[in-house]
């Protein structure tokens, strides 16, 4: 099954590496994927996002008309994005720092306050991976424990000081709804 | 997939690897957008082992740069977007005059003119037709999958040594961007002719001249023939293609690079409302798989061209075909990536109004 999915922030939210985290992770577990990220001139503040289709057969197109899964970590992001999102589809909302909510009514809303859970455990810095581990959780699209087992590999050497505290941010996330049900 | 071997790589930064393991001694190039990953890659990449990155100070003198590294005996490698290769055409021409070999990626944006930044289609003219003057030919590689881009470039400095000549990747701003899942593998060494042309010190040997002025109008004459005779051979060995789902197809869609992975969704797409449509990629745009489509036109009646341009390849397709079935073409320019599902509605337009 094909499954595309948008995830949006501001330049400097760490989305971009988010998305390639769930990219790695459904490769690992033998899936196809293609990644396309999308971004404006400036280093940070612009509006950034990408596009990750995962799927059981080669992929015919990276782009996303209408995503399955839609994750914002901005406002900027949900006014552009919302209507877009497919019939049906979900929204994952950083309510942290989003305050609008979307008009749609054909949409599922998923809020995570992922700023607030990444200040008070491991740091704000790492909000980015809260919301991944919490959207990984929710859709079940890969096992959360594909990207940790590979964190090594996907952060790469000159990262690898950010090792452990990615773990922790992913799990901070994946246990926010473990402990909801 | 074998989750051991592969790894996710961005196209830009797969160029870069596959010239770094083909070999190439030298990257010079041009900033311009969509394929600033690429001098990226290869200001950090050639360091590290040690070869030539140099950002030159223009187009023109990158191209150039080129040239002399490909005169000294070495592999060397440029690459740009539309605006730029525009500029490069210069150089083109005289690598294909002096038939020096060289690796040129073409990292296709909207135009004419400045254009945009998003992917086009609208360099095939330019890239097969040689954007450059005089009587010359290039082979031009369409990967359609960033482990084409890779293998690709790869291969393309092997093609350039082989029949001393300049080879373009023609990729476009998606294939630049897009992440996918590849196998980096190292080069298969195969046997090349020796470089007796270079200039690399005239000692215990006679001096050697590489040039592209030749004021005898028969020597010219007789240099253009040579020429003509290795892009025969070119015709010959090169024209590669992939056909997908072809065998029993009433219509082709006819598509390369970014156009034909579309394509392809499309096809699966009406295969599974039964309408018996199949794909045929070039993947060489020059030489063009001429034979290869005039063999389809024996099952399929009806020839669909889709292209992210107004309509460049679908000239060589009709060509080929020299009216023996329905050519029809299908657009969209200016940088728009249409969805499968667009190319599936206007295959099932075609189905009906052809009354297949």
């Amino acid at each position: 099954m094909l499954q595309k999915t948008i995830m949006s922030g501001i330049g400097g939210q760490g989305i971009l590496f988010s998305g390639l985290c769930l990219a790695w992770g459904a490769m690992l577990e033998g899936h196809y994927v293609t990644y396309l990220p999308s971004y404006g001139a400036e280093m940070r503040g612009g509006v950034t996002s990408c596009t990750i289709a995962i799927s059981d057969e080669e992929i015919a197109s990276p782009v996303a008309s209408s995503p399955d899964y839609l994750v914002v970590m901005d406002n900027e992001s949900l006014r552009r994005l919302q209507n877009q999102s497919a019939s049906g589809g979900e929204i994952f909302i950083n309510t942290s720092i989003v305050k609008d909510r979307p008009v749609r009514g054909d949409i599922d809303l998923v809020e995570i306050p992922v700023n607030d859970l990444a200040k008070k455990t491991v740091g704000e810095q790492y909000a980015n991976m809260v919301m991944l581990g919490a959207f990984v959780s929710k859709t079940h699209q890969i096992k959360v424990s594909s990207i940790i087992d590979n964190i090594e590999i996907i952060l790469g050497k000159s990262k690898m000081r950010f090792k452990d505290k990615n773990i922790e941010a992913l799990q901070v996330g994946y246990d926010f709804f473990a402990k909801e049900m | 997939m074998n989750k051991r071997e592969t790894i996710l790589m961005k196209g830009a930064d797969a160029i870069g690897e596959a010239a770094v393991r083909a070999g190439c001694s030298c990257y010079f190039g041009y900033p311009i957008t969509p394929q600033n990953e690429i001098p990226e890659y290869m200001s950090r990449r050639m360091d590290e082992v040690g070869r030539v990155f140099l950002q030159g100070e223009s187009e023109i003198a990158s191209i150039n740069m080129v040239l002399g590294a490909a005169a000294a005996g070495v592999r060397a490698m440029t690459s740009s977007s539309s605006p730029g290769i525009s500029l490069k055409q210069e150089g083109l021409s005289f690598l294909a005059a002096m038939e020096l070999p060289a690796v040129i990626i073409n990292i296709n944006r909207g135009g004419p003119g400045l254009g945009n930044i998003a992917p086009s289609q609208g360099d095939y003219y330019q890239a097969t037709r040689g954007g450059g003057h005089g009587d010359y030919r290039m082979p031009v590689y369409a990967p359609a999958t960033i482990q084409e881009l890779y293998d690709f470039t790869m291969e393309s400095f092997d093609v350039a040594d082989i029949y001393r000549t300049p080879v373009m990747i023609l990729g476009d701003g998606m294939m630049g961007q897009l992440v996918e899942p590849i196998i980096v593998h190292e080069r298969e060494e195969i046997d090349l002719p020796p470089k007796d042309y270079i200039l690399n010190g005239a000692q215990e040997r006679p001096s050697r001249i590489i040039k592209s002025l030749i004021l005898d109008t028969r020597e010219m004459e007789e240099h253009n023939w040579k020429l003509k005779r290795k892009y025969d051979l070119m015709r010959t060995l090169l024209p590669r293609y992939e056909e997908f789902m072809t065998d029993d197809a009433k219509l082709v869609i006819i598509a390369y690079g970014t156009a034909a992975r579309i394509a392809k969704g499309a096809v699966k797409r009406v295969r599974s409302n039964g309408l018996k449509v199949g794909l045929f990629r070039p993947i060489t745009v020059w030489p063009f798989p001429d034979e290869a489509v005039l063999s389809l036109t024996k099952k399929s009646k009806v020839f669909l061209v889709f292209e992210m341009s107004t309509g460049q390849m679908v000239d060589d397709v009709r060509l080929a075909v020299s009216g023996r079935v329905d050519c029809e073409f299908y657009g969209r320019p200016g940088g728009i990536i249409p969805s499968p599902q667009e190319i599936s509605r206007i295959i099932e337009r075609y189905w009906m109004q052809k009354e297949l």
